[in-house]
């Protein structure tokens, strides 16, 4: 099965916002304190704060609590040299797509998710 | 050179370019992952090729005694620290490296330095050239002495595409108070997210350290990584020139009341309990240290309450006086890390106060702690009474 879309009502920081060892999200300021990103498509608008989240996200790929992938609809550099070292360190990547704004919020929470080599989406 | 050339494909930059210093924020423990990446580098014979300093790390290897957490979590922590030294990075373990003379970058200059502070000190304080480095790539650019040419190295990205402007409602003396900073900066991360936002109807001349508040907080709500304030900011004497004389893509006004409830929102408590005071976040200046030293005049901390202010070791080196008055007064005096990233404070089961937006907004979360926010004043008044005293005049009385 494809993994599910967790649409983030706000952009997040990975440092003060995921706890690596649960994946779950941590930041008190977001609406969506609580919920667990792990395996999940985390779709937001833009990534957000701290220069450590590229640390946060290699470690929780190795400790195996990473979401699947991100789309945003910004390029985020953070996360894309994050994803880049944990492929380097453990072999595993996780895919940053960037869509257009209005591709972004049409996907649906819980919608099935897959992503091609491309970076192409599919939704179902 | 691998993760250089893939932050120039991020970034769509065409070339790479010369860069003369780098900050490193990846010697802070997040895991075995830190040190597995490190290990890579040192296994490697990797050397810094240009001066480079290194942000906070899990410990104060000067006061290791002040560390309240897991042991394990402390020596792996310290590990990191000291294989990044090993690569030849200066073991300055600030995040506030722009306070030291010899390490900050000049009006212009090309450089390549993590953590969000420092990064939004760098480019909108001191006019030099950076872009976010996250972790893992601040210490490639460091080794490479390269960085992808894209972002707020070109001249063209560093314009303000969006105008904050301060509504008519907004007091004189609120815009000239130090708490207005980080409350503004939060609201700023707010507004702007990742965009170049230019700040209008503050007094020109703002000092640093109000501009580090403002600053630190904007890169915590938002991905702040340059701002301008017109006036105060090198790149901005005026308006026009901060919009590098183009039409902004939008004007906002910042109205009193916006302002009072981000403020009530940084406190997660209410009512007089105190456990702790946390101040200097980022790194206190010696000016701050100066200034809180003056706040406590005769007085000093309350038995029941634990008083800590972070700074960076060179700071504190360059201030044995203003040290030793403030540890007469019980004040605990932190290097190299932060009391909200590693288990430093005794007891966070009651309240903690601070005066830092980048402090009350990331501690609930990273340390469970409840916070209040208040100016610096009230913050040392309260840890001389043992319990939060407030004076909210300043707001307006509300």
């Amino acid at each position: 099965m494809s993994p599910r879309a967790l649409v983030l009502a706000e952009g997040l920081s990975l440092w003060g916002g995921m706890d690596p060892a649960t994946g779950e999200l941590i930041d008190t300021h977001h609406p969506q304190r609580g919920v667990n990103l792990t395996g999940r498509v985390v779709v937001m608008p833009s990534a957000r704060g701290s220069s450590s989240s590229a640390s946060v996200l290699a470690e929780a790929v190795r400790v195996g609590t990473a979401p699947a992938a991100f789309v945003m609809s910004e390029p985020d550099l953070i996360l894309a040299i994050g994803s880049a070292v944990a492929e380097e360190l453990y072999g595993k990547a996780v895919p940053v797509v960037v869509l257009a704004p209005v591709e972004v919020a049409a996907i649906r929470d819980g919608a099935e998710v897959r992503i091609g080599p491309g970076g192409v989406i599919r939704t179902a | 050179m691998r993760l250089v050339v893939r932050g120039a494909e991020v970034t769509g930059a065409s070339r790479l370019i010369d860069v003369t210093r780098a900050h490193v924020d990846s010697c802070l423990y997040h895991g075995e992952a830190s040190l597995d990446f490190v290990r890579r580098l040192v296994e490697g014979h990797a050397r810094v090729s240009i001066p480079t300093t290194l942000n906070v790390g899990a410990v104060d290897l000067l006061h290791p005694e002040l560390y309240r957490g897991d042991p394990r979590r402390a020596e792996r922590g310290r590990l990191l620290m000291d294989r990044y030294r090993s690569l030849g990075a200066r073991p300055t373990f600030t995040c506030a490296p722009y306070q030291l003379a010899d390490a900050r970058p000049s009006f212009g200059e090309q450089v390549a330095w993590g953590e969000s502070n420092a990064i939004a000190f760098c480019n909108s304080v001191l006019g030099a050239r950076t872009n976010r480095y996250g972790d893992f790539l601040d210490i490639a650019c460091a080794i490479t002495g390269r960085a992808p040419d894209a972002g707020l190295h070109r001249t063209d990205q560093r314009r303000a595409t969006v105008v904050l402007r301060l509504a008519a409602d907004i007091p004189g003396t609120l815009r000239d108070a130090d708490v207005l900073f980080p409350v503004l900066g939060i609201v700023l991360g707010r507004r702007a997210g990742s965009a170049v936002a230019a700040i209008d109807g503050l007094g020109g001349g703002q000092p640093e350290d109000r501009l580090k508040a403002l600053g630190a907080a904007a890169a915590s709500s938002g991905s702040v990584a340059m701002f301008h304030v017109v006036g105060s900011t090198p790149e901005a004497p005026s308006l026009d020139d901060a919009l590098q004389h183009r039409t902004p893509e939008r004007v906002e006004l910042i109205h009193l009341a916006e302002l009072r409830a981000v403020r009530d929102e940084l406190s997660t408590a209410t009512g007089e309990r105190l456990g702790a005071v946390s101040l200097g976040t980022p790194h206190a200046s010696l000016a701050e240290l100066e200034r809180y030293a003056g706040m406590l005049g005769d007085g000093a901390v309350h038995p029941d309450v634990e008083c800590l202010i972070s700074t960076g070791r060179d700071t504190l080196a360059q201030a044995p006086d203003v040290a030793r008055r403030l540890r007469a007064a019980g004040v605990e005096l932190l290097v190299d890390t932060c009391s909200y990233i590693t288990p430093i404070l005794r007891r966070t089961d009651r309240p903690v106060m601070t005066d830092s937006g980048k402090w009350a907004y990331y501690a609930p979360g990273n340390i469970g702690a409840q916070v209040v926010f208040g100016s610096s004043a009230e913050c040392i008044r309260s840890a001389v009474a043992g319990r939060i005293v407030r004076n909210d005049t300043v707001w307006g009385g509300l």
